[in-house]
Order: structure tokens, then C-alpha cells, then sequence
């Protein structure tokens, strides 16, 4: 497993875009960051105005998953990898966990850069990061990137396309999960029990009427990850290459 | 040594490979030919476990490709030179490739060097010529130092230096002891680089054998010969037991060879213009073999076909 981290690893950091996908995630969280810190009025900055712009990097982040997947069955290289290691599910998961590291690692540097930034502008006491809500809010970007990025790749490996993967995970988290709150009578339950909605509630709170606490929110997100993961796994040991 | 048998791959409906069983030999070049859409590029990516097959199996010396450790050191194969990413350097493509097999770094040289893109290995291959993109999937292929290679049209579409140097690093391979595998429409190519044949058409085995064999067993060889006195020539030849066809200003002579038409013209003192033997090519061999099961046909008459034109009309 080690010589097909390694690579997994070789592959994705002999091309441009996890490179561009880092530097546009953080570029544009720590920006928000700082944008928010420079145009806030009215009361003390808090750990929750540094982590606004998460939603971009995570969006960048899947992305550059997707694509990790997507680009291998678009230039054939796929079938390369095949006939180097002939154990799919093995080089498949390898390249999920490269990948769901590099995008907690972007998540880490997003979340605690936009923390520091928005702490050097106008930082007080109320930005102490003390309680266990301030440290999920923080420290759990990584982990919430991680696990998307696992989708991420699940997603691209059944679809195989750049474009559909993208417009998949782009669509899904900004529009559908807020969509089926229009569903009459079921929208709402619905809504609770959809996996980004829950994986926000892991990060930003729970709130009063949840229907899981913070650590089962991310169990849960992480649950649906590893059944895309499992149904891309099956699927790309049965198809042709 | 590559043992298919009953190799069968079905695409919806379509049966791109049916009931193939063949053998290719260790430590020869092995054509494997048929006309274009014959099944071919399945067939290879069934050897390599890439495409799963409907029915039938193949085995690399008796193991399936999936069963092989680190099966770029036994097999090395060149499918299409495209299968690379484009905004990756050569170097880093068999980077890769020598990571999966815990090949050490040195190897990449080496196989740069033997294939002359060492000069242009950090560039990224989508900057790459045909032909160099060949050349690195021919490095690719060479990586784990395999005993079998198996190559799919590897001269399609190169100038004719490519050609030639492919051509050449073939042989080369073979003089080596590997067994080489090589697909082609081509059948000049085949006959300047195999020695044993695999035939196809529309998915089915034709021929099996080595290459003098299939040219034997289609053609027939005749003896072409140009007199003054041709219609005395041909009288006598008749008499002799030889077959005889009017080709315009010559005879073409069949059941005897060169020498005994040559001697006989001699004896009879007829003056002979011509005397050349006409070996039966492989282009007609082949055409004889697969002109039932070429998919794709062209329109001989220059006008297109009712049904065709029909269904171009109804297209506009």
C-alpha cells in the first residue's frame, strides 16, 4: 500500500492542478477572511466571522478531487494505472486517501490562516479559540474537506466525466439540499439528513432542532462518503477500463 | 507465451471478438493483423485484464495479467501513445510507472536513453509529436524490462523515419528473446517485421501460422513471361502441363516455375523478353482471406449504394 501511496502521491503532484486547487482554496478563504476582518462594524470579531469564506475552499477543494479521478479516464492514463496495478480497488483507494489528505491539509491551512488573518486585523478576546464549538469550527475544516474529497473522487470515478462530477458536486451542496426544503410536509425532515447540511451543522453548531449532536453529524457525513466510495469501488472493478 | 482461447467480448449488441483462440509463441515477433474494426485493440485489452472478457480466457504464461506481481516486469504493452497526461512530463509519466513496480530511478534514464528523449524528457507530453509520444510509450512499455511487449498499430500515422526506427527496435527486441506481440492493418508492415501471423476478421481467427505459410496457403504462384513468338510459347507450355492466362501482351504461367519455362523457351528457341516470378503478396493474401469480414467497406462503382444514398438523403 505504501508504493501506491507513493504513487498516487507522484501522480497528483506532477501536475498543475492540485497546486492552482491549493492556492485558489486558501486564496480565497484567508481573502474572505481578511475582507470580513477589514469591513466589520459593531461589536467584536469572533471565531465565526474568520471562518465565513470555508464554503469557497470547499467547493475548490471538491473540485480538485473530482478532477484527480475525472482527468485519469479523460487522458487514459487510467488505463495505464490498471496495467501497472492490475488491483483496482487498491489503486483506487490509494488515490482517495492521497487526495482526502492533501484536502485536509488545504483545510487545516484555510480555517487556521483565516483565523490568524482576521485575529492580526482586529482581534480580541472574544476570538480566543477556547471551547470545543470554536475548536470543531476551526480544526474540523479539515476533516469536513477530507471526507468531501472522498465524495469527491467516489463521484468521479461513477461518472468518469470532468463536467459531470463538477456540475454534481457543485449543484448538489449549493442548490439541491436547499431546494428539498420546498418539498410540501416531508421538505424540512428531509433537509436535516442531508449530508453537507449535516457536515455544516458539524462545524457551525447543531442548533436546537438537529437531529444529531456535532460528532454524529461528521460520523454521518463521513457514513454517506463511504457508501459512495464503496458503490465507485464495485462499479470500476466490474466496467471495462 | 500468450494463450487465448475462446476469447469473446460482446459491446450491447455488437460482438467485437468471437470464439478467438490462438497462440503467440516465446522469443518471436508475432503479427497479429486484420482489417481495421476486426477486434484487435479488444483483443489486446483483454490480454492486459483492461477490458473483461464476455467468455473465454487469456493467459500470460498460464496466470491472468490480474494474477501477475508488478506485471510491468513480465508485460510491457504500447496501446495508444495518447494515454498520457498531457500537462505531465515524460520523466514524470514513467516516474509513476516506476513507482507502481518499485523500479529504481536509474531505469527512467536508461529507458529515455534507449528510446532518445532524454534531450526533451522534462517537457510535458502534451507538447509531444506523434512520434515522440510513441517513443515514450515504447519507454513506458520497456520500463520493468518485460520478457513479452505487446504493441497496438505501433507505425500508425508516423513519418517514414518513425517508421523505420520502430521497425528496427522490433527486431532488435526480438534478437533479444522477448516475445513481441504486434497488431497491424498494415500488412507490408507485418511482413517486414513478423514471423509468425495471427489473422482476424470481424473478431474470428482466419489464419494461424508463420507469415511464409499464409502467403502459400492464399496465393498461388505464377511466373509472368513476355515473348515476341507468345501464342508458339503458349502452345508449348500447354503441352508441358502448365497453365496458362492472357494478361495483354504477356502469359501468365502457373504450375511451373522460372528455370523449366526458361529451358523449355530455350529448347524450342523462342526468344524470351521477360521471365519474372511473381510471388503472391501478403495485401492479396490478405484481401483473399478477409474479404468476407471487412466491416467497413468502401463503395467500388464511385456512386454510392441505393441504400446508402437513401439514408443520406433523408439525413439533409
Amino acid at each position: 500500500m505504501t508504493t501506491l501511496l507513493a504513487t498516487e502521491r507522484i501522480k497528483l503532484f506532477t501536475t498543475r492542478s492540485p497546486w492552482w486547487s491549493a492556492f485558489l482554496a486558501l486564496g480565497l478563504t484567508i481573502g474572505f477572511a481578511a475582507l470580513v476582518g477589514l469591513n466589520h462594524n459593531g461589536g467584536p470579531l469572533t471565531v465565526e466571522h474568520s471562518q465565513f469564506g470555508m464554503q469557497f475552499g470547499l467547493m475548490v477543494v471538491s473540485v480538485m478531487a473530482a478532477l484527480a479521478i475525472t482527468t485519469e479516464y479523460r487522458f487514459a492514463t487510467i488505463r495505464a494505472t490498471f496495467q501497472a496495478v492490475p488491483k483496482r480497488t487498491s489503486v483506487l483507494v490509494a488515490k482517495t486517501a492521497v487526495v482526502a489528505v492533501l484536502a485536509a491539509v488545504i483545510g487545516e491551512v484555510a480555517a487556521f490562516g483565516s483565523w490568524v488573518t482576521t485575529y492580526a486585523i482586529d482581534g480580541g478576546p472574544e476570538m480566543a479559540i477556547t471551547t470545543g464549538a470554536d475548536w470543531r469550527m476551526v480544526a474540523g475544516v479539515g476533516l469536513v474537506y477530507a471526507i468531501a474529497s472522498v465524495i469527491s473522487v467516489a463521484v468521479g470515478t461513477l461518472v468518469r466525466q470532468s463536467a459531470g462530477a463538477i456540475s454534481i458536486l457543485l449543484i448538489w451542496p449549493l442548490l439541491v439540499e436547499n431546494l428539498v426544503q420546498l418539498i410540501p410536509g416531508i421538505g424540512d425532515d428531509i433537509h436535516d439528513w442531508m449530508p453537507f447540511t449535516v457536515a455544516g451543522r458539524f462545524l457551525n453548531g447543531t442548533g436546537p432542532d438537529a437531529p444529531m449532536g456535532p460528532w454524529a453529524s461528521l460520523a454521518y457525513f463521513a457514513g454517506v462518503a463511504a457508501v459512495l466510495l464503496v458503490a465507485s469501488l464495485v462499479v470500476a472493478n466490474k466496467r471495462d477500463a | 507465451m500468450i494463450e487465448a482461447t475462446g476469447l469473446t467480448k460482446h459491446y450491447g449488441r455488437t460482438v467485437a471478438v468471437d470464439n478467438l483462440s490462438f497462440t503467440v509463441s516465446e522469443g518471436k515477433v508475432t503479427g497479429f493483423l486484420g482489417p481495421n474494426g476486426a477486434g484487435k485493440s479488444t483483443t489486446m485489452r483483454m490480454i492486459l485484464g483492461l477490458d473483461r472478457p464476455t467468455a473465454g480466457d487469456v493467459r500470460i504464461d498460464g496466470q491472468h495479467y490480474w494474477d501477475l506481481h508488478q506485471p510491468l516486469r513480465t508485460v510491457g504493452a504500447l496501446l495508444d501513445a495518447k494515454w498520457v497526461h498531457p500537462n505531465r512530463s515524460a520523466r514524470a509519466h514513467l516516474r509513476w510507472l516506476a513507482a507502481a513496480t518499485k523500479l529504481p530511478k536509474r531505469r527512467i534514464d536508461e529507458v529515455l536513453d534507449l528510446v532518445g528523449l532524454t534531450a526533451v524528457a522534462d517537457k510535458n507530453a502534451g507538447g509531444f509529436s506523434l512520434g515522440m509520444s510513441q517513443r515514450l510509450g515504447i519507454a513506458a512499455a520497456l520500463l520493468g524490462d518485460p520478457k513479452v511487449l505487446l504493441f497496438d498499430e505501433p507505425v500508425n500515422g508516423l513519418d517514414p523515419e518513425g517508421i523505420l526506427w520502430i521497425r528496427k527496435f522490433m527486431h532488435k527486441l526480438a534478437d533479444e528473446g522477448r516475445t513481441v506481440f504486434v497488431s497491424s492493418h498494415l500488412l507490408s508492415e507485418m511482413a517486414q517485421t513478423a514471423q509468425d501471423l495471427v489473422v482476424i476478421g470481424r473478431g474470428k481467427l482466419i489464419h494461424q501460422g508463420t507469415v511464409d505459410e499464409f502467403i502459400a496457403h492464399a496465393t498461388e504462384s505464377t511466373v509472368l513471361v513476355r515473348s515476341p513468338e507468345l501464342e508458339k510459347l503458349g502452345e508449348y507450355l500447354l503441352a508441358a502441363g502448365a497453365g496458362i492466362s492472357d494478361d495483354g501482351d504477356a502469359l501468365r504461367v502457373s504450375g511451373m516455375d522460372s528455370p523449366a519455362i526458361g529451358e523449355l523457351a530455350a529448347a524450342r528457341q523462342i526468344t524470351l523478353h521477360e521471365l519474372s516470378p511473381q510471388v503472391g503478396s501478403l495485401e492479396q493474401a490478405f484481401i483473399q482471406l478477409t474479404g468476407d469480414s471487412v466491416e467497413y467497406r468502401t463503395v467500388e462503382t464511385g456512386r454510392l449504394a441505393p441504400d446508402v444514398a437513401a439514408s443520406q438523403e433523408e439525413r439533409a
